[in-house]
């Protein structure tokens, strides 16, 4: 069976000026269909540049990312817009909702790009928002929600769709301890009894033991071993 | 549709900035529509209802100039002409300069060439009988507390009478109304014997200031308007005849160019307007990056973002715009109610289909450059608070 996301030779440059910044050097990777895959390394080191190349945000300067068969290295910028809002749901350290909008209206937004009528979306919504707990919360805006609550209706917002990848940036990376273990144990529900594949950057190894595996960045390369890991911290 | 509740949402994210940027487009919108109410009353002040039915003969040279009362007989005998009445500016105060209102000095059938005028059949005989009598009409007689047995004294500001005297003294003997409510206009005027007037004034005895041909077939006018000419030509006193409408428009810009002025003073504050509800959405926008981002990475294409910020920034004029209009719509009518005797039309519907039109068009225009911003962010610099 073929991985969910293949990724071979995958280089990113970017360019600042006269300067040429190697961000990822010839990465190969394989991301199978329902893995929670936590990507940890040093500030620097890559790894939200390579889960912005999974997620479709970017686009690599060398090498081919296929994701659920998809070649997604090809695709224009409309083409990857649509493709984000088919199969990707995103959650990032600092939630990211529009403060004007309640937590329903928020969790709605990806289905605005759905043909579903609004009685639909509305449903849709309420049952994302009843799957990470906050069913009560769903007139609330953002500011009224605590972080940890603000993080679970980012990740609603991002599995209303019902995408066939997760990316999540540093998601507890804004949390005190204990919203952080629900934000993680929820994350990790969704993975385990919805079979969502979820890839995620924390710096955190106490979130990553939430993930099924874990794999290091360092200076653009990855390092799986436990010895190279060691190289790199030290 | 369904993006309006996302559009507003953005629209009143900060409820005091935009409702203090709605406040300047209504002030300009009902400005607007003030401004064309005026316009529109003096661009439709020669739409008469007899409409090409009627000519109007002039002084060729100017329209100052008068001619003279002996080709009167000669007019009315050019085939095709079935009435001629003729009349003389005034320009008498009554009481005040800033009651301005028309009253000319008119021949005895002036209700016959201006039939929309309706005046009872008693009060017609009263002033035909009456040589000091005038007729008024209907709002100006109601702004002024005007009732038949009145006198009314007017001070001349051309004709002195040959005694010397300014103060010219009519007797209101009639009250005509207008039925038709886009003529209303018409019913601010007062009308008196031309040969009173004639026989009193201090000078140019013997001289009218137009004349108006009631024509029988309207498809003549050509013909007949070239005959009336052709009666004055190589005279110290050739006439140029003409249309109704073109008389009222040169009549009107004897005043002032009512356009120009209208046009420019609304070029000013549109140019405002759009400096101030562009800065209000640049800043909107700028403060929203981070929110634009997420909209792109969670599907949006470029595309929509342009149409979102483009769409919040027309219905920003939109809401605005209709409410200064509509205020404007009251407004005119209050005025017209309160003062009667103002150059005034209400906010019709080519004044809402240009307001809405100019609402658009500056929409766009304020809203296209940070469109043009949102749409070109990168969503990975944008995130990243580049």
């Amino acid at each position: 069976m073929s991985p969910l996301v293949e990724i071979r030779n995958l280089s990113k440059v970017y360019v600042r000026g006269k300067q040429k910044l190697e961000v990822l050097h010839h990465i190969n990777l394989d991301i199978a269909q329902g893995d929670f895959l936590a990507l940890m390394g040093p500030s620097g080191s890559g790894k939200t540049t390579l889960l912005n190349l999974i997620g479709g945000l970017d686009s690599p300067t060398d090498g081919t990312l296929t994701v659920a068969g998809q070649r997604i290295d090809r695709l224009g910028q409309s083409e990857l817009a649509r493709w984000r809002a088919g199969h990707v749901g995103f959650v990032f350290q600092f939630y990211n909702l529009l403060p004007m909008l309640s937590a329903t209206k928020n969790v709605e937004l990806p289905l605005l790009l759905t043909k579903l009528p609004a009685a639909k979306r509305r449903s849709h919504a309420a049952v994302a928002l009843e799957l990470v707990g906050l069913a009560d919360r769903a007139t609330h805006k953002p500011g009224e929600l605590s972080g940890g609550q603000q993080q679970r209706v980012a990740i609603a917002r991002a599995i209303v769709s019902d995408p066939t990848l997760l990316v999540c940036d540093e998601p507890t990376g804004d949390l005190d301890r204990q919203s952080a273990v629900e934000v993680l144990t929820l994350l990790q529900r969704l993975n385990r009894e919805h079979g969502k594949t979820i890839v995620m950057v924390t710096h955190d190894p106490k979130a990553a033991e939430y993930a099924t595996h874990t794999l290091h960045l360092d200076k653009g390369t990855l390092v799986e071993t436990a010895e190279a890991v060691a190289q790199a911290v030290s | 549709m369904k993006y309006l509740g996302l559009v507003w949402s953005a629209l009143f994210r900060r409820k005091t900035r935009t409702i203090f940027t709605l406040l300047s487009v209504v002030a300009a919108f009902l400005l607007f529509g003030l401004l064309n109410s005026v316009r529109d009353a003096f661009a439709s002040a020669g739409h008469s209802v007899a409409g090409a039915s009627r000519l109007i003969t002039i002084s060729k040279v100017s329209f100052m100039m008068e001619l003279p009362k002996s080709i009167y007989t000669r007019i009315q005998a050019v085939p095709g002409v079935s009435e001629v009445a003729y009349i003389n500016w005034f320009g008498g105060i009554y009481q005040d300069p800033k009651n301005f209102f028309a009253n000319e000095a008119v021949s005895p059938n002036l209700f016959d060439v201006y039939p929309e005028f309706k005046l009872p059949a008693a009060e017609l005989k009263a002033f035909q009988q009456t040589r000091t009598g005038a007729v008024v009409g209907a709002s100006l007689a109601a702004h002024f507390h005007w009732k038949i047995g009145d006198q009314i004294p007017l001070q001349a500001t051309i004709f002195p009478q040959k005694s010397g005297s300014n103060t010219w003294t009519f007797d209101l003997v009639g009250i005509y109304h207008v039925a038709n409510r886009s003529e209303k206009q018409q019913e601010n005027a007062l009308f008196f014997h031309w040969k009173y007037f004639d026989e009193a004034r201090a000078f140019g005895n013997g001289k009218v200031g137009w004349y108006v041909e009631k024509i029988a077939q309207p498809k003549d006018a050509d013909r007949i308007a070239a005959a009336i000419d052709a009666l004055s030509a190589n005279s110290d006193h050739e006439t140029k005849t003409q249309s109704e409408d073109a008389f009222q428009t040169s009549f009107a810009s004897q005043f002032a160019n009512i356009g120009l002025i209208v046009g420019s003073i609304m070029g000013a504050v549109f140019f405002t307007l759009v400096l101030l509800t562009g800065n209000t959405m640049a800043q909107a926008v700028r403060e929203r990056i981070p929110e634009l981002a997420i909209l792109k990475t969670i599907g949006f294409s470029n595309r929509s973002v342009l149409a979102l910020v483009l769409a919040e920034s027309v219905l920003l004029l939109m809401i605005g715009g209709a409410a200064g209009l509509a205020l404007a719509d009251l407004a005119v009518s209050f005025i017209r109610a309160r003062l009667g005797a103002v150059p005034m039309l209400p906010v019709g519907l080519e004044s809402w289909l240009l307001g809405l039109a100019l609402m658009a068009l500056i929409g766009l225009l304020v809203g296209a450059l940070p469109a043009r911003r949102g749409m070109r962010l990168r969503i990975v610099d944008a995130l990243a608070g580049r």
